[in-house]
């Protein structure tokens, strides 16, 4: 569903965040990236979501080449793929509800359809009863589920999440990836980037481990790091 | 478009509208008085068009024949100006019409006129109208070449003022009238600007959860559309007030001038200071927000 095809992103000021990165992620999938900062994962996520061009290589999804995208199709393309942003990106002035409304109204989904599908996503991620709450009174880990919820209230075919339990304590943040798990046994592919060394050790997944803008490994059921 | 979507439209760009409201009132007032002015030249070039039109059906070529024609010469050369291009209308006032008329002009005075009757002075001539008052020296000028002719009479320079007075009016205005938009174009593109840069984090999320431009970019251009037409509003409503009041003084205290005032012409300055007033909003505010779309 997602190839990575020799990608190369190099930046004008010369830094080389993706070299030669090939990369093939399947419908229904649970991938971690991992690797130190400055690893190139960020910039995989921006590449893919077309955020950025790649400088050379390609990257198709679903079998289109996202760089030939024209400009009005990269909305519908984003449509696709759910964003758990590190900074959450959550609006200050929206409550709860509207900010997970929010996505569905810039698709110009009907008041029916919102009014039945936020409060079933916010029951999702366990946030009903803080509906009506802006995001400056929540904690780090409920805002963290706000921006969950709202990548998934549209039904992606990929949730992507950077750092989504960054400074989440640890039963906060197991409680997070048990949601993430779920949201991926329903289908949605998840493509995590993560430091959480026990994390990813304990679920036995895929790990894609990235240095210095290479793959540098690739295995299914691995772990954070062949180091001890 | 479902009916959520349209109602996030207008609570957006109303909002914005609250928010800046010193700005608006700004941008509403420059495009107010600018469209003022418009409609003030509007009318003032109808009227000038109105009354030209007046003079120039009143403006007409006399052809003065020598003396001593033959009738068959007379009706010939008659023949030959109807050809003309431009010429409208033709008629041949003969020494008797003349002098016939000159005595109805003169009326209880026409004692001054007594023995003439036998030695008419007063020569045959032709009066002609043209089709089109600034074709007239060009015809009067192939008239004086036709063969039988004396003299032709028109009112010379008068016409020809008469036009470029009344294209003078057209081109200046037409300028102001540019300046004008131009400046509430700027100053709507500001207000716009303002309210975008103030929620620019607001526009990369809704991008990023894929937001078409268009979703994002039409709340502004309303936000522009309405403050460009209150603008209008304002400025329609003092034309129309203004113009009728002072049309009405005219009508009465100069009985020879009429100002347009049929409601049609009215209706067609005040359609189009609104028109005008819609684009200039959905301009300043397309302007704006072009370069904040780049993501």
């Amino acid at each position: 569903m997602i190839n990575f095809y020799n990608v190369t992103k190099l930046y004008p000021n010369g830094v080389k965040a993706l070299n030669d990165v090939s990369l093939t992620i399947n419908r229904g999938e649970f991938v971690f990236l991992v690797g130190p900062s400055g690893a190139g994962k960020t910039s995989l996520i921006k590449v893919l979501f077309r955020e950025e061009l790649p400088t050379r290589g390609q990257v198709l999804f679903n079998g289109k080449n996202i760089a030939r995208l024209k400009g009005r199709e990269i909305p519908y393309l984003r449509r696709k793929i759910g964003m758990v942003f590190q900074d959450f990106r959550l609006l200050p002035q929206k409550n709860v509800f509207e900010n997970v409304a929010f996505a569905m109204e810039v698709t110009g989904a009907s008041t029916r359809e919102i009014k039945t599908r936020v409060p079933a996503v916010l029951e999702r991620v366990g946030l009903l009863e803080k509906t009506r709450v802006f995001p400056s009174e929540l904690s780090g880990g409920e805002q963290q589920r706000v921006c969950i919820a709202r990548a998934i209230v549209n039904n992606p075919v990929v949730l992507i999440a950077d750092e989504p339990t960054g400074n989440l304590d640890p039963d906060t943040a197991w409680g997070l990836m048990r949601l993430l798990e779920e949201i991926n046994r329903s289908g949605t592919t998840v493509i995590m980037a993560t430091h959480a060394r026990d994390i990813v050790d304990a679920m036995k997944k895929r790990v894609v481990a990235m240095s210095g803008g290479r793959v540098t490994r690739d295995e299914e059921g691995g772990v954070y790091s062949n180091e001890p | 478009m479902s009916l959520r979507t349209l109602s996030y439209y207008w609570r957006e760009a109303l909002q914005s509208i609250a928010r800046n409201s010193w700005l608006s009132a700004a941008s509403v007032g420059t495009v107010a008085v600018s469209l003022l002015i418009v409609g003030i030249f509007a009318l003032l070039v109808v009227n000038a068009n109105e009354f030209t039109r007046g003079l120039e059906s009143g403006l007409e070529v006399r052809v003065i024949l020598r003396d001593g024609q033959s009738r068959e010469n007379i009706n010939k050369l008659q023949k030959e100006i109807e050809r003309l291009p431009g010429v409208s209308l033709v008629e041949f006032v003969s020494k008797d019409q003349a002098l016939e008329e000159m005595k109805r002009n003169l009326q209880n005075r026409r004692e001054i006129l007594e023995g003439l009757q036998n030695d008419n002075p007063l020569p045959d001539a032709f009066r002609i109208k043209a089709v089109q008052a600034d074709q007239i020296p060009e015809l009067a000028g192939r008239l004086e070449r036709l063969n039988g002719v004396d003299q032709v009479i028109y009112g010379h320079g008068l016409v020809e003022k008469l036009v470029s007075a009344t294209r003078w009016v057209r081109v200046a205005g037409t300028g102001i009238l540019g300046i004008l938009c131009l400046a509430a174009v700027f100053l709507i593109s500001t207000t716009i600007r303002m309210s975008v840069f103030a929620r620019r984090r607001e526009i990369g999320i809704m991008v990023l959860l894929g937001a078409t431009n268009w979703f994002v970019r039409f709340p502004y251009l309303l936000e522009g559309m309405i403050l460009g037409f209150l603008g209008a509003v304002l400025a329609g409503l003092a034309v129309y007030a203004g113009y009728m009041s002072l049309a009405n003084y005219i009508d009465q205290s100069l009985p020879f001038i009429h100002p347009v005032t049929d409601q049609r012409t009215i209706i067609m300055v005040l359609g189009g200071v609104l028109g005008t007033g819609l684009v200039i909003g959905a301009l300043g505010s397309i302007l704006s927000i072009r370069r904040f779309l780049k993501i």
